[in-house]
């Protein structure tokens, strides 16, 4: 089936890419992997007069590591590097295991991490981790640059904090110093292809043997990949006891209202959120 | 109609053709170029019918554009032999009798040779993993994985 037609460009620069969105606001989309775009765009869930691939913008595929500032995610960085990567696996485990648990090998070649929030559907993989590790969305705009907390990055299915003209360069996500830990479960049937029915991620510190700081986060029971501080603060100051992490799941599931759909019911989704983040807790305690 | 002119690699020969800006890769080679040894399946990225190599990696041609692909290398099926000489994989999914109907077997074979490319001594879950985006109606998959063990195994003989 031949797709729809719109212009192609490939831009060249970051201050091109963002001038050419808000000039044509609304008719234009941004290009990364293209994985999430083209299949969309044949099925006429939306429509677009102008793609703009930001490909051949310079410096977009960054994937570095900062003691300080965390690991740094650029815009064309792919799934596939985020999988593969000695650094993200050392510095960052939960994250590599998502990337490598998203579509199939092709679609992970080609797909980035960036992209797969953009289009931020609610069961997306890459943002469980980024709301339960606290990452930064780094945004340029035809103004400037400026920095989203993921917290509020997500407005809706497919609908985000960015404003006409803006584009995420990259995310950063703040540094595991040794106490803590990290950790991202995805619930699905097949193990390729195939979307989450819930995903639950995880981060956890540890002092004494008593947890200082959680984050719960949980993907595909709302309209936006969502925080359960709920289930944290059953954590938070105490022995992490099967018991401790039983009340903490207990209260995830109570934190969430997902919807029924083909792949599973409200009832069953809320069940599995229970069982997922008593998992991920104890593989964050495992790795200690 | 927004067309644009590509300069490429495919399968080692330079290509310069103009392109409709919304042509896919998969249409790019199959009708502009006749290189229909690379399947159309379900033109969403499911079956992994239409894989071939970009700059080396595995990628569906049907959700990549060919106006996207100016200035990098494409490799299909049809620039897997030599001089009529199949390769050792592709030899090995007849011997092991890989493939039924052979629709996904050169999204497979593309799938497989990058990961033989990198990887000479692949497990079997490695190997599954590799095709995990590939779909095969026909075989069960276990031919395939053995075919492409055989072949590993094959290129670890020559390697010694």
């Amino acid at each position: 089936m031949v797709l729809p037609q719109f212009e192609y460009i490939a831009a060249s620069s970051l201050e091109e890419a963002c001038k050419l969105l808000l000039e044509h606001d609304g008719k234009a989309k941004v290009m990364a992997g293209a994985t999430d775009l083209i299949p969309p765009m044949r099925d006429k869930v939306f429509t677009a007069e102008y793609v703009i691939d930001l490909k051949k913008i310079p410096g977009l595929d960054e994937l570095s590591y900062d003691e300080k500032e965390g690991l740094k995610i650029g815009a064309l960085t792919t799934l596939r590097t985020l999988e593969h990567s000695p650094l993200v696996k050392e510095k960052n485990p939960a994250v590599a295991y998502a990337a490598k648990v998203i579509a199939s090998t092709q679609i992970r070649a080609k797909g980035t991490l960036v992209g797969n929030i953009c289009n931020a559907s609610p069961s997306n993989d890459s943002a469980p981790n980024l709301l339960a590790q606290g990452a930064k969305v780094n945004v340029q705009g035809v103004d400037g640059t400026r920095v989203i907390p993921i917290e509020e990055f997500f407005l809706g299915v497919r609908r985000t904090a960015l404003k006409p003209g803006e584009i995420v360069t990259s995310v950063v996500i703040p540094p595991l110093a040794e106490d803590e830990k990290a950790a991202y479960m995805k619930f699905a049937v097949r193990k390729a292809m195939d979307l989450a029915i819930i995903g639950v991620a995880a981060k956890i510190k540890m002092k004494d043997g008593v947890c200082t700081d959680a984050r719960v986060a949980l993907g595909a029971v709302a309209v936006t990949p969502i925080l359960a501080p709920a289930a944290a603060a059953e954590l938070i100051g105490k022995k992490l006891t099967d018991e401790v992490i039983d009340k903490a799941a207990e209260a995830a599931m109570n934190s969430c209202s997902p919807i029924s759909d083909i792949r599973a019911s409200k009832e069953y989704r809320k069940e599995m959120v229970r069982v997922f983040t008593k998992r991920a807790v104890k593989q964050c305690l495992e790795q200690y | 109609m927004h067309k644009s002119m590509i300069n490429l690699t495919i399968n080692g020969d330079e290509v310069d053709a103009v392109v409709k800006d919304n042509l896919t890769l998969l249409d790019f080679l199959r009708d502009q170029l006749g290189l229909t040894g690379t399947k159309k399946g379900c033109e969403e990225g499911e079956c992994g019918a239409c894989t071939v190599l970009l700059d080396g990696l595995p990628v569906n041609s049907c959700c990549t554009l060919a106006v996207e692909c100016n200035g990098r290398e494409v490799t299909t099926i049809e620039g897997l032999a030599r001089n009529g000489q199949l390769t050792p994989l592709q030899r090995q999914f007849i011997d092991k009798w890989a493939l039924q109907c052979g629709y996904c077997t050169p999204g497979m074979i593309m799938s497989a040779t990058a990961l033989l490319n990198t990887n000479h001594h692949p497990t079997e879950l490695e190997i599954r993993e590799a095709i995990e985006g590939n779909l095969c109606r026909c075989t069960g998959y276990a031919k395939i994985v053995e075919a492409i063990q055989a072949a590993a195994a094959e290129m670890n003989w020559e390697e010694a």
